[in-house]
């Protein structure tokens, strides 16, 4: 963090993060997985605009309604919402795109169908109607892949969330503190490295109810180490530096040391090692809901849509490629950001494959 | 180096010691067991309750979980991992003997070759950097290591496996194995590996090649190469012989790290290739929640990461006289 500018383009002042931001901007890989991961929010937060049996806003019988963006602002399948459809789109039987006839003005969305809907086409290939085609029970791909957009976002986030909490909370002790904590910590965190991850989380999982929460929870929990390995030697080397000592002997208690001085110089490297977790918590989930202990069927993930795939794969080839390609380019686009936040954090760290 | 090798063997004892508790408290302390999950079967409740305490009996989980993990480490310092709780009842060590080989001989398939290409590879990049073959090379590589191995697998198998017809995906052999003679088995075999081969071994392919690309790049820079060029040295020798060899000290402890990454990778893999590995016993015992079983694996799993850590740092003292041995 003692780095100053190089050379006179790059001496803005204002302070480390502007700076990581500057050097940022001008990976081109970099900004590339930092657009991706930006669609990728879009798409889950877009969703219901981008794929629903329901029109975004129509007038119906002489009223206005807007199903779709309710929807947006509904936390879906949950029980009370504070906001509701107005009458008759709110009732599950209604069916809009029979009762809205060609003289009610409607906007559709891209893809008019929603993740649950079956149509009469099983293992359709693409078309105009579907683009991508329809699976085994004639739900259409496209729109059970948007919608599977916000697992792979949720997991990453969540999961790393709670890794990065662990991490830097174990790791920072253990640095901070040195002697027998650091001792009995670097043992811990040497013992879970020593499980291959997806064994362990597969272990647990085939005990709980397989659900989108506990696959976050579990990854979280497993897939720490890194995060605090990085964490604990950032402590250790910031604990050395001038104005650590000048807070000490200014009498600031410890804990107000560890959180205001040292944490904030120290989130650099965590940083680098969450992006690079995303884009591996990804993966985790897409692989327990392909072996079925993840995100259950009917609700759809990049993972269970891969499985229905490669259970059809000599009837209906086409289904293979949308949940692979999702996959790749996510776990690319995480994997390239991190890259760049490396190269942008520390330029003398630009090694390692 | 021997007190060195002593003093990390004493070291690794309590991280040993600690895989066993993790190993035994995060399948035993977890909801549900499967006492419970086969008396589900019988429909009438009533029965089920004599069911269950019947099995939960004869599994001895009905004990206390100090007194079953006492018993349980007992039996593993014997190397005995019990009675299989799923229908078969086998004895565990020989249902993980049988699947040894061929996740065993995957895994040292793949490292042969994940090696063989990517140091001569990484290499030939290095020394002619930022020309075509480094360029290209380098996008695909970094393009091989970002796709995930089931990711890759799964439009491979649809492709050569079931479009094209050129590669049997099922299994270790073909039904009709028996009959064939022995150039026919060998070829068999070859077939059945090439694909799941492939797989397992792309992704460590590219890290490597990009890794020794990396440590080669450093290497080239040093002083000791500019004075072996100086005194007039051939190209071949000044690579070879003075920087390949000593960038080759990194990539020793890498080898340390590969083993997770194939016992964990390897249950998708075995399962979509039908695979009769230890990765595909995994999963079958998860679907029968076969207690010892998951346990043995990951106790075996575990301790087999931890032996390749020490040979790794072991290694990497034998090969750099630098590191101290004390």
């Amino acid at each position: 963090m003692t780095e100053t500018g190089r050379g006179a383009s790059e001496s803005v002042s204002g302070g480390f993060w502007p700076m990581v931001w500057q050097r940022l901007r001008r990976n081109r890989r970099g900004m590339a997985g930092l657009h991706a991961v930006v669609l990728m929010l879009a798409v889950w937060l877009l969703s219901p605009l981008l794929a629903s049996s329901q029109p975004i806003a129509c007038r119906y019988q002489g009223r206005w309604h807007f199903p779709g963006l309710v929807e947006m602002f509904q936390t879906r399948g949950g029980g009370r919402h504070w906001l509701e459809k107005s009458v008759p789109f709110n009732r599950p039987q209604f069916d809009a795109r029979r009762e809205l006839s060609g003289e009610d003005w409607a906007i559709w969305p891209l893809i008019p169908y929603d993740e649950f809907e079956t149509t009469g086409d099983f293992l359709a290939a693409p078309s105009r109607r579907h683009w991508l085609g329809t699976d085994e029970v004639g739900r259409d791909l496209a729109a059970r892949m948007i919608h599977g957009t916000g697992v792979s976002v949720k997991v990453g986030f969540v999961s790393m969330g709670i890794a990065a909490a662990i991490g830097v909370v174990l790791g920072g002790l253990a640095g901070y503190y040195g002697g027998w904590l650091d001792i009995v910590l670097s043992r811990v965190i040497e013992i879970v490295i020593c499980f291959p991850v997806f064994f362990l989380i597969l272990a647990i999982m085939a005990w709980l109810e397989p659900n989108i929460l506990n696959v976050m929870v579990v990854i979280g929990l497993t897939r720490w180490t890194s995060i605090a390995r990085y964490a604990r030697g950032e402590f250790m080397r910031i604990k050395g530096q001038d104005y650590v000592s000048a807070a000490e002997a200014l009498g600031v208690p410890q804990a107000r040391i560890m959180f205001r001085h040292i944490l904030p110089n120290a989130l650099a490297p965590v940083l680098v090692s969450v992006t690079f977790g995303v884009a591996a918590a990804i993966l985790v989930e897409a692989g327990l809901s392909w072996l079925g202990f993840g995100v259950q069927p009917p609700a759809p993930s990049w993972g269970n849509i891969l499985r229905a795939a490669y259970d059809s794969l000599r009837t209906a080839p086409h289904l293979v490629y949308p949940p692979c390609v999702a996959i790749f380019g996510a776990v690319l686009a995480y994997n390239l950001l991190g890259d760049a936040l490396r190269d942008a954090i520390d330029p003398r760290l630009r090694k390692g494959p | 180096m021997l007190t060195y090798i002593f003093r990390r063997l004493l070291i690794a004892a309590p991280t040993l010691l600690g895989i066993t508790v993790v190993t035994f408290f995060v399948i035993n302390l977890a909801p549900g067991n499967p006492a419970q999950f086969q008396a589900q079967s019988a429909l009438d409740p009533r029965v089920s309750v004599r069911i269950y305490q019947e099995l939960e009996k004869y599994y001895g989980l009905d004990q206390p979980i100090g007194v079953r993990y006492a018993r349980w480490l007992g039996r593993l310092a014997r190397l005995d991992f019990g009675e299989s709780m799923s229908t078969d009842r086998r004895p565990v060590r020989d249902k993980i003997k049988e699947r040894l080989w061929p996740t065993m001989s995957l895994a040292a398939l793949s490292l042969v070759l994940s090696l063989g290409l990517s140091l001569p590879m990484g290499v030939w990049a290095a020394v002619r950097q930022n020309r075509l073959f480094d360029t290209v090379s380098s996008t695909i590589l970094y393009g091989l290591y970002s796709v995930p191995e089931y990711v890759m697998a799964a439009p491979l198998i649809l492709l050569v496996g079931v479009k094209w017809d050129l590669l049997p995906f099922q299994g270790m052999t073909s039904d009709n194995y028996a009959a064939l003679g022995a150039g026919g088995k060998a070829l068999d075999l070859a077939k059945h590996y090439a694909l799941i081969t492939f797989c397992f071994s792309y992704g460590s392919w590219a890290y490597y090649s990009r890794f020794v690309r990396q440590t080669m790049l450093e290497t080239l820079r040093q002083d000791y190469v500019r004075t072996a060029r100086a005194k007039g040295l051939r190209e071949g020798r000044v690579i070879w012989g003075h920087a390949f060899r000593n960038s080759l000290i990194p990539v020793v402890t890498l080898l340390g790290l590969l083993l997770p990454s194939v016992l964990g990778g390897s249950v998708i893999l075995e399962v979509m290739f039908n695979w009769p590995g230890l990765g595909r016993l995994f999963y079958e015992s998860m679907l029968a929640r076969d207690y010892p079983t998951i346990m043995a694996l990951e106790f075996v799993s575990a301790c087999l990461v931890l032996l390749g850590m020490l040979l790794a740092d072991i290694a990497y003292a034998a090969v750099d006289p630098r590191v101290a041995y004390d």
